[in-house]
């Protein structure tokens, strides 16, 4: 069937046709296991997404035409989405680098034992909801949440300050959330860092900054890389912290999506947010594979 | 002290480091924590630490008949996607193993593709399928949904348990006279067992906590117990979430300390 | 557990094998006889395990023909072929106690619990394992494990048995002990074994005969002493033991290394250059004035000699830079006797021991 030429010698020889057969027998078995996780996945995502992206296609009056696209860089509304989407998307990754970092690279020095138990408390809220973080965080930050109170109590304010139901709720929720996503794939990637170039290079005179900056950190990267493509793609679609900590003020990517389908049911233009969404996460990821391998999206998994 | 790395940094760096370390550990941890104190306050005001204590928001939780009723339905929810999900991705996991799978990569990329498409366009996309075949606010709907979310999780701790296993076991177990599914459920399945509880965990995690497409395709009869959480906190924050929410956490830890012991047993 | 019951013969023919479009094996035939204990010896890579993998059904050829006792099996599941195999990490199950790892293939084959318990017993007789039916694997030393996984390979009673390296996880002494014991179990069993190793002198010890592996071919099939003596090719020639190569031209009907006749017992090439083969401990060093017409006789410098213990190695150069090795026992006063760095010595190798192989490169 499927004859490449390396095929050809073995035609004729002796019982190629009963192992062709059995081999064919094999993959299609082992294909078999596959096929009610491919079917799902078939049903349930790509179904619809093809549906959705068939809608965004035509426009209200049910022509073929680039309307629904057009509007998503034309209208303002959309525009000023983006940018919103865009502005928290760099400074949530922004802090989780900022924090991250130092949190996994104390983690690396850590003798085992007590890496191993501080990291539970960066894997731990991946098992915890959400919805629960989310709660927590307008538990102390709305106006008469914990830290207001707080503050005003100790007379350090005199006017609740307004920390949730914005921007800054926003920015503070999703880092909390995200920062496991960029921590772990770095701990694993500074763990994984070979203690002999260090002190090869302290051998060889270099002070311990300079080691720092010029082995360590740069053998970091790749792993620093694949949390920051991870955190990134996760806030452009982040739906849930910003709906319930922007107090509608912040209308990012998602939400958009949400308000244009169920609120005003135009499921063209929803879809082509979503087509939009869909293709720019997977051209990050494209671009971050191609610059570093397979390897690091893999790290998706850690949970 | 002796660390691993050996990396000299003069002593006040490093606690400098380990200063911002721990703070940076208690941002994660302590929100969560905050809530379990405050959901036993007496009052319905959230206060830290409260004034006063009692079980009224457990009370108004459990007596709640549309709480307990979401929660009942993310509980089957859970129980029936682990049930589905663990086989299928033991199944899947086991041919893309095998190494004699064609594809293998591509269907790789397909079963683990609910991990990286935004959950917010499967839950658009479901919705609108499910409309149309009525699904909605049904249990099958959302089973099915989650069942899909929860499948990477389950194929990639499987194969990852696979990875440490040795093949020629099952082999062997097949010359001695085992067919292939005898030596598998004899030989490989005792030996990968926790893996695939680990998995069976995730799974569950994954359906009961899940938001975003539940938000779409829950509703009615089977509202989640995580969409009826998401509309109280848009409305109000009332100290029955708080209560809820200490449920929720005791659920994590004590399905992650099962998972962690599971995995070190691996 | 009784004296085989008729030891089926293993009749290979034709086996191809591809990776990818990488040939690992390319029409391999191999006949071994019923009983026979014949191992598979080649360099890593050399396909050992692939054809093993064949053999039992874990890997599928692209095409060729397995007979057992003259029925087709090619295409039968692992099952189904009753084969025992052993692994060169011994693949026992860490779930469950020695016992449980040797009734597993009874347990399959559905034995009543009596007779499993006493042919597992026997079996552990057999490999001297008695009173340990209920330890943990992880509480058994290699030497154990190795038997255990020994006792599960031949508890059913295959009629073949397939082992892949099964002794190269164990320390020197060890191993060689278990090399008398494996053969001796096969001696009295008599199952027709195919055994894979890549160390030649364990090969030599225990087989009826070896196959020499190289780049998926079959080099050479013969009993150990013909390998040695009588290499077929070039490869066979260094890889098994040691081999001074020396470049030969057959001109004239006769063969000639340089200017001078060389004297062989092989028989006569084609026209062209070839390879004069002769193993170190063959040649000697011939008293000076010894004339004789039919020996070789080679004028060589000395260049280092090597006390190895029981034995010297002395290397000479001949003239036009050719290097020559050559061994021998240290016996009475040799050693006093050899000459020394930089000494012109005379070298004498009987026709006998000097082997043309055709050049193959
Ligand atoms: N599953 C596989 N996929 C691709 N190539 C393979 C596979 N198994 C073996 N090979 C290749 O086939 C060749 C023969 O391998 P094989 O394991 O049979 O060698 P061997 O003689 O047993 O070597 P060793 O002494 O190292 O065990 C090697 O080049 C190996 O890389
Ligand atoms: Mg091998």
């Amino acid at each position: 069937m499927s004859a490449a030429p390396a095929d050809l010698p073995d035609r004729g020889g002796l019982n190629a046709d009963v192992l062709s057969a059995d081999a064919r027998r094999e993959a299609l078995a082992l294909l078999g296991l596959c096929s009610p996780g491919i079917v799902l996945v078939g049903i349930i995502i790509v179904l619809p997404i093809g549906w959705l992206f068939w809608l965004s296609l035509f426009d209200e009056t049910g022509m073929l035409s680039g309307a629904n696209y057009a509007r998503v860089v034309e209208q303002a509304s959309y525009v000023r989405t983006f940018i919103t989407t865009f502005e928290v998307a760099f400074i949530v990754t922004g802090l989780c680098v900022l924090l991250g970092y130092p949190l996994a690279y104390m983690l690396s020095q850590l003798p085992r034992r007590a890496a191993s138990i501080c990291l539970i408390f960066v894997i731990l809220p991946f098992w915890t909801s959400v919805l629960v973080r989310t709660y927590a965080w307008l538990v102390i930050l709305q106006r008469k949440g914990l830290l207001n109170t707080w503050l005003m109590d100790l007379g350090v304010i005199s006017q609740p300050l307004p920390l949730a139901h914005n921007f800054t709720g926003v920015l503070i929720g999703m880092t909390h959330i995200l920062l496991p996503f960029l921590v772990l794939p770095l701990y694993a990637s500074m763990k994984a860092i070979d203690a002999d170039y260090l002190r090869a290079a302290m051998n060889l005179g270099a002070p311990p900054t300079a080691t720092f900056w010029q082995i360590f950190f740069p053998l970091s990267l790749p792993g620093l890389a694949a949390g920051v493509v991870i955190v990134f793609i996760l806030c452009l679609g982040f739906f849930v912290t910003p709906a319930l900590m922007g107090g509608g003020k912040v209308i990012m990517w998602a939400m958009r999506m949400e308000q244009t389908t169920s609120l005003y049911s135009n499921w063209g233009a929803g879809s082509a947010l979503g087509v939009v969404l869909l293709a720019v996460t997977l051209g990050l990821l494209g671009v971050f594979r191609w610059l570093l391998g397979a390897r690091a999206t893999s790290a998706w998994g850690a949970r | 002290m002796n660390d691993d790395l050996g990396l000299p940094i003069s002593h006040g760096r490093r606690l400098w480091l380990y200063t911002v370390g721990a703070l940076v550990l208690l941002f994660l941890i302590v929100p969560s924590l905050i809530i379990v104190p405050m959901s036993f306050s007496g009052s319905t005001l959230l206060q830290f630490p409260p004034e006063s204590w009692s079980l009224r928001w457990y009370e108004a939780y459990f007596q709640s008949v549309e709480w307990r009723d979401a929660t009942i339905v993310s509980l089957k929810a859970a129980v029936l996607t682990t049930m589905v999900a663990t086989p299928i991705g033991v199944a899947a996991a086991y041919a893309l193993n095998s190494g004699a799978l064609r594809l293998a990569g591509f269907i790789n990329a397909v079963l683990t593709a609910s991990l990286i498409i935004p959950v917010i366009l499967i839950g658009i996309g479901t919705f609108f399928l499910y409309a149309r075949i009525g699904l909605n606010n049904t249990l099958t709907g959302l089973v099915l949904a989650h069942t899909v979310q929860a499948l990477p999780l389950v194929v990639l701790t499987v194969l990852s348990g696979f990875r440490s296993y040795d093949m020629n076991q099952e082999r062997v177990a097949r010359s001695l006279g085992a067919g292939r599914l005898a030596a598998f459920w004899q030989v490989t399945v005792p030996q990968i067992r926790f893996s695939i509880v680990s998995g069976a965990l995730f799974a569950f995690i994954t359906s009961f906590d899940e938001v975003v497409v539940s938000l779409f395709i829950s509703g009615g009869e089977t509202t989640t117990l995580t969409r009826r959480m998401f509309s109280a906190l848009r409305d109000q924050i009332d100290p029955t979430i708080a209560a809820i929410s200490t449920c929720l956490i005791l659920l994590s830890v004590v399905l992650f300390s099962a998972a962690q012991l599971f995995g070190r047993k691996r | 557990m009784s004296i085989a019951r008729s030891a089926p013969p293993i009749n290979i023919r034709g086996i191809a094998k591809r990776f990818g479009s990488v040939p690992v094996l390319s029409d391999l035939n191999l006949d071994v006889a019923p009983g026979e204990f014949l191992t598979l010896l080649g360099p890593s890579g050399s396909g050992k395990t692939t054809l093993l993998m064949i053999l039992a059904g874990f890997v599928r050829a692209n095409a060729g023909s397995i007979g057992i006792g003259g029925e087709e099996v090619i295409a039968k599941p692992p099952h189904k072929r009753n084969i025992g195999m052993v692994f060169q990490n011994y693949a026992l199950f860490p779930h469950m106690n020695v016992f449980h790892n040797i009734a597993f293939p009874l347990k399959q084959r559905r034995t009543p619990a009596a007779e499993t318990a006493e042919r597992v017993e026997k079996a552990l007789d057999l490999v001297q394992l008695q009173g340990l039916a209920d330890r943990r694997v992880d509480q058994l030393s290699g030497g154990q494990r190795q038997r255990v996984a020994l006792a599960r390979a031949i508890v059913f009673e295959p009629r073949i048995v397939l082992m892949d390296e099964p002794l190269s996880a164990l320390d020197k002494g060890l191993r060689e002990h278990m090399q008398i014991e494996l053969r001796s179990l096969h001696r009295r069993l008599g199952m027709t074994t195919v055994y894979v190793t890549h160390d030649q002198r364990e090969a030599i010890t225990m087989s009826d005969r070896i196959a020499v592996m190289n780049k998926g071919r079959i080099e050479q099939l013969d009993r150990p002493e013909t390998l040695y003596a009588r290499p077929r090719t070039r490869f066979v020639a260094g890889f098994i033991g040691e081999s001074n190569f020396i470049p030969v031209e057959c001109r004239n009907d006769s063969v000639w290394y340089a200017a001078k006749r060389v004297y062989t017992a092989s028989p006569l090439p084609s026209p062209g250059r070839h390879w004069l083969v002769v193993r170190p401990e063959r040649v000697r060093l011939a008293a000076n004035a010894e004339p004789d017409a039919n020996a070789n006789l080679l004028d060589a410098t000395v260049r280092d000699v090597v006390y190895q213990g029981d034995s010297f190695i002395c290397y000479a150069t001949l003239a036009d830079g050719q290097q020559i090795a050559l061994r021998d026992y240290c016996r009475g006063d040799v050693l006093t006797l050899l000459p020394g760095a930089g000494q012109p010595v005379r070298l004498r190798i009987e026709p006998e021991d000097a082997i043309l192989l055709a050049d193959e490169i």
